[in-house]
């Protein structure tokens, strides 16, 4: 039991996604302008990171390893993770056209998002309850840091910041010291 | 040789398998979704005949809106980019009479810009939804009368009130 908790906080936590190990790099930046965006960014990817977790987990393990194909993991999870995310999207537009709206553009984006295929790698060869655990807290740990960091900005947006750093260069700074706070969290691995 | 052939095929019929399920899985779901869906609806071939620059002069949020509109009973004249032309094919659509074109139809007009006043922002450009302001940042802009719906939608973006709409001159 308190491994798991380990595991979830380290994956939460201690090594974050994006600030560090640096995966799920282009939704952080791209989707943190405002909270509005960022808040069903995180819904959607803790979605499919859940989603595609349970789906490569066992493609991995009852296809391609009995087949001794474990070197095709990589294509074979783009793939899957590909298909789970067009069919969650045509699933949520028939289902809920309200909840559609609100993913809007975010979940096709989810299928270039390096941080699920990283979790996918990662898990592959994990039991089933780790992994799940490991998703969770994967996708926890990235929702807390995509809304964190678009506070951030928003704060930042009404303060009076140097021309040459405005918009970008400022926004990059702010996520490289949000990136130092959390190598912070190193102590507790 | 025949073991490069062995690992080949195993490769090639393990993708395919891969492709067949989660493309047929694709294609069964979309399937569902396009069988559930209500087909040709009136407000979808509404839609169809609108011009979809989304310009919003009819009192709609946008297109589609004001087609469900129409399809619910809204006049079908209230349409300036469209003009008579999809005025007459809605009401034929509706089977409707052709009414006369609306007053919002017959104040046409086009947008004009006081070049000595233009800035060369820009952002009127990005505003238009037809393409029919040419410019360049830092640069006077002007329209091109013949692709000017006057939505009026560059209008308000303007820094510097330089655009101002003016009755269609009809030209040769």
């Amino acid at each position: 039991m308190s491994d798991l908790l380990a595991l979830f906080v380290g994956i939460a936590l201690v090594n974050n996604f994006v600030l560090v190990q640096f995966l799920g790099l282009c939704p952080y930046v791209g989707t943190s302008q405002r909270l509005e965006t960022a808040i069903p960014m995180t819904l959607a990817t803790a979605f499919v990171m859940v989603l595609t977790t349970l789906l490569t987990h066992s493609l991995y393990n009852f296809l391609l390893v009995p087949l001794g194909l474990e070197y095709l993991r990589i294509i074979a999870f783009i793939f899957a993770i590909a298909s789970v995310v067009q069919m969650t999207e045509i699933y949520i537009r028939q289902i809920s056209p309200v909840l559609h709206q609100l993913l809007g553009i975010y979940l096709p984006l989810i299928t270039s998002n390096c941080a699920i295929l990283g979790l996918a790698l990662t898990i592959a060869e994990f039991p089933l309850y780790e992994a799940m655990v490991y998703a969770i807290g994967g996708a926890l740990g990235f929702g807390i840091v995509l809304v964190a960091f678009a506070s951030l900005r928003e704060r930042l947006q009404s303060e009076t910041i140097p021309r040459p750093f405005r918009g970008t260069p400022v926004a990059l700074l702010a996520a490289g010291f949000m990136a130092l706070a959390f190598a912070g969290f190193r102590g507790m691995g | 040789m025949s073991l490069v052939v062995q690992e080949v095929l195993r490769v090639g019929l393990t993708l395919a398998l891969l492709g067949v399920v989660f493309g047929g899985g694709i294609l069964l779901l979309s399937g569902w979704a396009a069988s559930k869906r209500p087909v040709n609806r009136l407000a979808d071939r509404i839609n169809d005949l609108l011009p979809q620059i989304q310009c919003a002069k009819c009192g709609y949020p946008g297109c589609l809106p004001y087609a469900e509109a129409v399809a619910s009973g809204e006049r079908a004249d209230l349409c300036p980019p469209g003009g008579r032309e999809t005025a007459i094919a809605l009401a034929e659509l509706m089977g409707r009479p052709i009414a006369e074109p609306s007053e919002t139809m017959a104040t046409n007009t086009v947008a004009f810009i006081d070049e000595s006043k233009c800035v060369g922002c820009a952002l009127c450009i990005s505003e238009c939804p037809v393409d029919a302001i040419v410019g360049a940042e830092r640069f006077a802009h002007t329209v091109i009368i013949d692709h000017c719906t006057g939505c009026e939608l560059c209008v308000p973006v303007c820094p510097v009130d330089c655009i101002d709409l003016n009755a269609k001159v009809a030209h040769a």
